[in-house]
């Protein structure tokens, strides 16, 4: 080898040259400037359009924020500030600041029970967003709901303490009679959290003081607290009956399949303010005439059927995606319907369904806003009604609604963000 | 190496299948199939596409189901009833012509997922057992890769490795080597032929002739749904007496 070089090659290079910093038109700001904004006689003329435009809307608008009166306690006192000068009048935002986030009703000197659920949610939340973070955190996701139930309706601890017990016993009676075959088991799991649920309505009726909170009834709850709770409560909800109601779909038992259809069907049938309506309206009529279903349980099963149906189908097309080989690979090996579909199925199912998933969430949350059609005062039923209506207040509107797409705004991107992230998590394969 | 292999096969019968008869739809794709496998005995399916080699073998793990006739594998009776089938499909092995690797666990995850889940084997030892096979298709060290990161060759060993870690009694293989560029299918190849050598009863569907040559104990040729032709290799490739036999052999051997 060395024999053939010393022949053909007649020169060698024995020192490097240096590395030579580039001419100014290929780097740093210019170049970037050239490429991106100015590089043609159109796109230069473009550029200049759209600095023209953005500098309009800033001189427009910077005004607007920065004279803003955060301190006055009505419209009128708000232009007197102002006196004619073009200004933001904030203080609606202060001045109703806990009726915004909270609604009118809700007990002034209660407001650290919602806040703490919140603080509280996002603890709950955490470790089933974010895998990597313990194990262990689970448990305290899996009892959330019952603290926050307490906390945000109040009432004696034992309430939500018996329907907790009654689901573990449940879960208890199944998993010790799971052999007997599963129709059994879940009769039985069903009937002794029944019993339980039954004689715990006893214990909460006659001790009804213990660890009591002040009870806070469903109708004075409001403002964006209220859209919290209604799009927590329903994305938890529907993401399970939605998986459910996917594979029921794809069923072999016909009676499965066609009621997972039809419910599906019917349900992307339907405009959710209907549902809304049948839920504030004529669902009692269903119902026995002494029972009084809460009225925000009745929104939250209309909500959560409406979604459910949705997100069933979007998980439908994530399971049409899996070649009928992981299907095939995934029976081989023995695995039975309810392995294969949890370890191997639904995992690459649903990350294949994650955009369509957090779309149809994001959807939802928007939509709880919905319920100020049928007289509850959530964020957008505050605005329009109390505030707007109030003599104080009446003409404010940039800054209202403007506020209420900021909160929906950053609630909303930061379910997107969230999905992204957990996308890119969840690649498995190099491209 | 024929002589050495006829000694490994027991009087044990592993497969019978009689009268087994199925269609798809109005399509009749399998006629009158009637075969008996022994245990360790090596057999190599043939034939043209379409002649529905890959449905007889999936037949036997009730991936298919048949219509009529009788399939016993390892002494249970193939029926519609869901448990004797999971057993089935615990005992019998099967490779994809596509591996059907789960691309969202990692190779050793894949290894070990049926032993813990079907089997109920503690996560340790099972995760033992994996290693001892992914050394036996000679890639332990991507234990912790995903199937996206391996290459084709890698994929179809780990796919093998991950039946033989349920330690089946009966490994079919649907065209193993199909997918694979020339280079890699040598590699599956020989881990094929390390399995048969150990006695492992075996199932193939390939069109892999020098291996039919090397390792089967009997060829078995499909035409039209049917069993058309079966002998011992030497006979099969050198003295075929069907017509339809001598034309599909001098298509795949002529070039």
């Amino acid at each position: 080898m060395s024999d053939t070089h010393a022949q053909s090659v007649a020169y060698v290079r024995d020192t490097m040259l240096p590395e030579q910093a580039p001419p100014v038109s290929e780097a740093g700001v210019i170049k970037w400037l050239r490429e991106n904004l100015f590089p043609g006689p159109v796109n230069a003329i473009l550029t200049l359009l759209a600095i023209y435009f953005i500098y309009k809307i800033v001189a427009g608008s910077l005004p607007w924020f920065l004279n803003g009166v955060w301190t006055a306690s009505s419209l009128a006192e708000c232009r007197e500030i102002l006196q004619g000068t073009t200004g933001g009048c904030f203080s609606v935002l202060t001045e109703r600041w806990n009726q915004l986030l909270f609604g009118f009703k809700y007990p002034s000197d209660q407001y650290w029970r919602p806040l703490l659920a919140f603080v509280l949610l996002i603890v709950a939340a955490a470790p089933v967003l974010f895998a990597h973070l313990p194990r262990r955190l689970l448990v305290f996701s899996a009892i959330y709901p019952f603290v926050a139930f307490w906390l945000i309706w109040g009432g004696t601890i034992l309430a939500p303490v018996i329907a907790l017990a009654g689901i573990i016993a449940g879960l208890l009676v199944f998993r010790r009679t799971e052999a007997s075959g599963f129709a059994t088991a879940s009769l039985a799991g069903l009937v002794s959290a029944v019993v339980i649920w039954w004689l715990g309505g006893f214990l909460s009726a006659a001790a009804s003081d213990v660890l009591a909170l002040r009870p806070v009834p469903s109708r004075d709850m409001g403002g964006f607290m209220l859209n919290m709770i209604l799009g927590t409560v329903c994305v938890s909800l529907s993401l399970p009956i939605g998986i459910l109601l996917a594979l029921g779909r794809q069923s072999h038992m016909p009676i499965i399949k066609w009621i997972c259809v039809l419910f599906i069907e019917f349900i992307r049938g339907v405009p959710l303010i209907t549902l809304l309506f049948v839920a504030n309206v004529v669902l009692s009529y269903f119902f026995p005439p002494e029972t009084n279903l809460d009225l925000i349980i009745r929104v939250i099963i209309m909500i959560t059927a409406f979604a459910s149906a949705y997100i069933a189908e979007v998980i439908r097309g994530g399971l049409a995606a899996l070649p009928r080989g992981q299907y095939e690979a995934a029976d081989s090996l023995g695995l039975d319907y309810a392995q294969s579909m949890r370890l191997v199925i639904l995992p690459q199912a649903l990350k294949i369904s994650i955009p369509g998933i957090v779309n149809v969430a994001v959807g939802l949350f928007k939509d709880t806003t919905l319920v100020s059609v049928i007289s509850m005062f959530d964020l957008v039923g505050m605005i329009r009604g109390p505030i707007l209506a109030s003599t104080e207040w009446n003409g404010v509107y940039w800054e209202l609604w403007g506020f209420a797409v900021l909160s929906f705004f950053v609630v909303c991107y930061g379910i997107s963000q969230y999905s992204q992230w957990l996308e890119r998590q969840l690649q498995r394969d190099h491209r | 190496m024929a002589e050495q292999a006829q000694m490994q096969i027991s009087d044990e019968v592993a497969i019978t299948i009689e009268n087994m008869n199925k269609w798809f739809g109005s399509f009749h794709v399998l006629r009158d199939i009637n075969l008996t496998v022994n245990r360790g005995e090596r057999i190599v399916i043939a034939g043209p596409s379409g002649s529905g080699k890959s449905t007889l073998i999936r037949c036997i793990n009730a991936l298919e189901e048949h219509q009529k006739g009788r399939i016993v594998v390892d002494g249970t009776l193939l029926s519609s009833d869901l448990k004797n089938i999971d057993k089935i499909r615990s005992e019998v092995g099967m490779v994809f012509q596509h591996f059907n690797l789960f691309p969202h666990l990692t190779i050793l995850e894949n290894c070990t997922l049926a032993p813990i889940w079907v089997r109920k084997i503690p996560k340790k030892e099972a995760e033992a057992t994996a290693m001892h096979f992914l050394e036996k298709v000679k890639i332990p060290e991507q234990a912790d890769k995903y199937p996206g990161q391996l290459s084709g060759g890698q994929q179809q060993r780990v796919a093998i490795a991950r039946s033989l870690c349920m330690r089946p009694r009966i490994m079919l293989f649907d065209e193993p080597t199909s997918a694979l560029d020339p280079e890699m299918i040598k590699e599956v190849l020989d881990t094929m032929v390390e399995l048969a050598e150990e006695g492992m009863t075996m199932l193939c569907v390939t069109h892999e002739m020098g291996f039919a040559r090397q390792v089967a104990n009997r060829v078995i040729f499909m035409d039209q749904g049917q069993i058309v032709e079966q002998n011992e290799p030497e006979e099969f490739f050198n003295n075929p007496q069907s017509e339809r036999t001598k034309l599909f052999l001098s298509q795949i051997l002529g070039h």
